[in-house]
């Protein structure tokens, strides 16, 4: 991916084909949002509706719980927030960058 | 040895398709193109060709269909018309951008509307920054050679770039003349066997094909694009010199047909089947002591500007014809290119423009010998009645 990135026009691949199979994942988009997810592990209830609706795949699971989230792919679409159903406090709410 | 046959336009570019003999046709019917792939359907019918033809539901579909056949190594073609080559103008700019080398002939037609099937340039001049190399024929014989060269042309490695070859609708398309199909053997030497830089069918390595490029890679993506396109210009020329070579063909297959202009005062400028009557026009002006010309251009893109310019400057006067308008623009899209070719050469020669022939209307030698009596008042009063005038309207 970096090669990519790095290249001179010149130097990059004859019509845009990606000779590396699967580099979707590297390409960074967490840098696109103006707003952020803060999870809060101690009011979360670990239903996964979060998780279920993430349109990318930014809610990070471990041993069968939510965790963190995945900040590099994360676009800031506030989706998981608005989703959260915790009361009165959302385990995750939507921060300034 | 070769086979000299009465032949439509339609039908001589298709014995060139049956020569090329590609992997996969896609193709949907439109007037006037419809005979071309009758034709080659018969080819298919008969065994002569091992294409598999895909008979698609519209224009968009055939496109489509060839970009993903020759995205997955193939080399694949397909043939439209006006309203179907408008229909596929979305897949033409992906086709390019992929640089995919399709070659697709193209049978020039008024673009609705009004409705009108007969011949006209607004097709073909609509798509012209579509990134496809733009090849005009003059008659049957040219659009079957033009079309075994644009293979060439279209998968040099330095190029990989769509290429169109034109033919006038009905004029060339269904005139039938009599033209001289090579050697099968020969042909399919010169066009040589596809060898695809990669195919998408590989799944021990997989690659990606049409992305999404945002603003970090789309500029930087175009550019590689269109410097790929420019270098197309030297491999048009070293094709064409093999060409001739190779059959003995008499055609120009330079960028454009310098016809009597070494000494010539007045010239025309010109595309297509009317260069014929042109050329008829200026043998017999010279032959009542009339310095005339003619620049019969067959590469509208990439546009062979400071070639022309070359070829232009020192002219009295010049008229450039258009089978099409370009709306605001200066006149046509050809005089558009011309009077920017000449910008900055001394001495430039007086330039009018003059749109002609739209949906079909007949051109006559008795319309272009006006176009001559208009550039000779021209010089003598110092200026042009019009700068954009029209010929056989009825006004």
């Amino acid at each position: 991916m970096k090669k990519y990135f790095d290249a001179k026009y010149k130097e990059l691949p004859i019509g845009g084909l990606i000779e590396e199979a699967g580099n979707a994942e590297k390409y960074v988009t967490g840098t696109w949002g103006t707003f952020k997810p803060v999870f809060n592990a101690e009011i979360c209830i670990q239903c996964f509706f979060c998780w279920v609706y993430c349109p990318d795949s930014s809610i990070l699971v471990k041993d069968g719980k939510v965790v963190d989230i995945d900040y590099v792919h994360c676009k800031g679409c506030a989706i998981c927030s608005t989703e959260c159903p915790t009361k009165p406090e959302k385990a995750i709410v939507m921060v300034k960058k | 040895m070769p086979q000299i046959l009465a032949l439509t336009g339609n039908e001589a570019v298709a014995y060139a398709m049956k020569q090329i003999n590609p992997d996969v046709v896609a193709a949907y019917p439109i007037t006037p193109q419809t005979s071309m792939m009758q034709k080659f359907a018969d080819f298919v019918a008969g065994g002569e060709v091992d294409s598999e033809m895909v008979l698609v539901e519209s224009e968009h579909s055939a496109m489509s269909a060839t970009l993903g056949a020759q995205a997955a190594g193939a080399r694949s073609m397909t043939a439209t018309s006006a309203c179907g080559l408008a229909l596929m103008f979305e897949i033409l700019y992906i086709a390019s951008s992929y640089r995919l080398p399709i070659v697709m002939p193209v049978v020039n037609r008024a673009l609705s509307g009004p409705i009108n099937i007969q011949g006209d340039h607004s097709d073909t001049m609509g798509v012209r920054d579509a990134g496809w190399i733009h090849i005009f024929s003059e008659n049957a014989q040219e659009a079957y050679e033009n079309t075994l060269q644009a293979i060439r042309i279209a998968e040099h490695p330095e190029v990989l770039t769509p290429v169109m070859v034109t033919l006038d609708g009905f004029i060339i398309s269904h005139g039938v003349e009599t033209v001289t199909i090579f050697d099968d053997d020969k042909a399919k030497k010169f066009v040589g066997e596809y060898k695809p830089r990669y195919t998408l069918l590989d799944t021990k390595k997989p690659l990606t094909l049409g992305a999404l490029n945002f603003s970090d890679f789309y500029f930087e993506h175009k550019a590689t694009q269109l410097e790929a396109f420019n270098k197309s210009a030297g491999v048009i020329l070293d094709v064409g010199r093999e060409f001739k070579k190779t059959f003995n063909s008499t055609e120009c297959y330079e960028f454009f047909e310098a016809y009597k202009m070494d000494d010539a005062e007045f010239a025309v400028v010109v595309l297509g089947s009317t260069a014929g009557s042109v050329r008829m026009v200026v043998d017999d002006l010279r032959s009542r002591g009339v310095a005339a010309g003619m620049i019969k251009l067959r590469v509208f893109r990439p546009f062979p500007h400071e070639e022309l310019a070359k070829a232009l400057k020192g002219l009295k006067a010049c008229a450039v014809m258009d089978r099409s308008i370009a709306y605001g623009g200066d006149g046509g899209p050809v005089h558009i290119e011309v009077r920017s070719a000449l910008y900055g050469i001394h001495p430039a020669p007086m330039m009018c423009n003059y749109i002609y022939g739209l949906g079909g209307k007949p051109i006559e030698p008795e319309h272009i010998l006006s176009v001559f009596d208009d550039l000779k008042e021209a010089v003598v009063k110092k200026s042009f009645k019009r700068r954009v005038g029209y010929l056989n309207l009825k006004e």
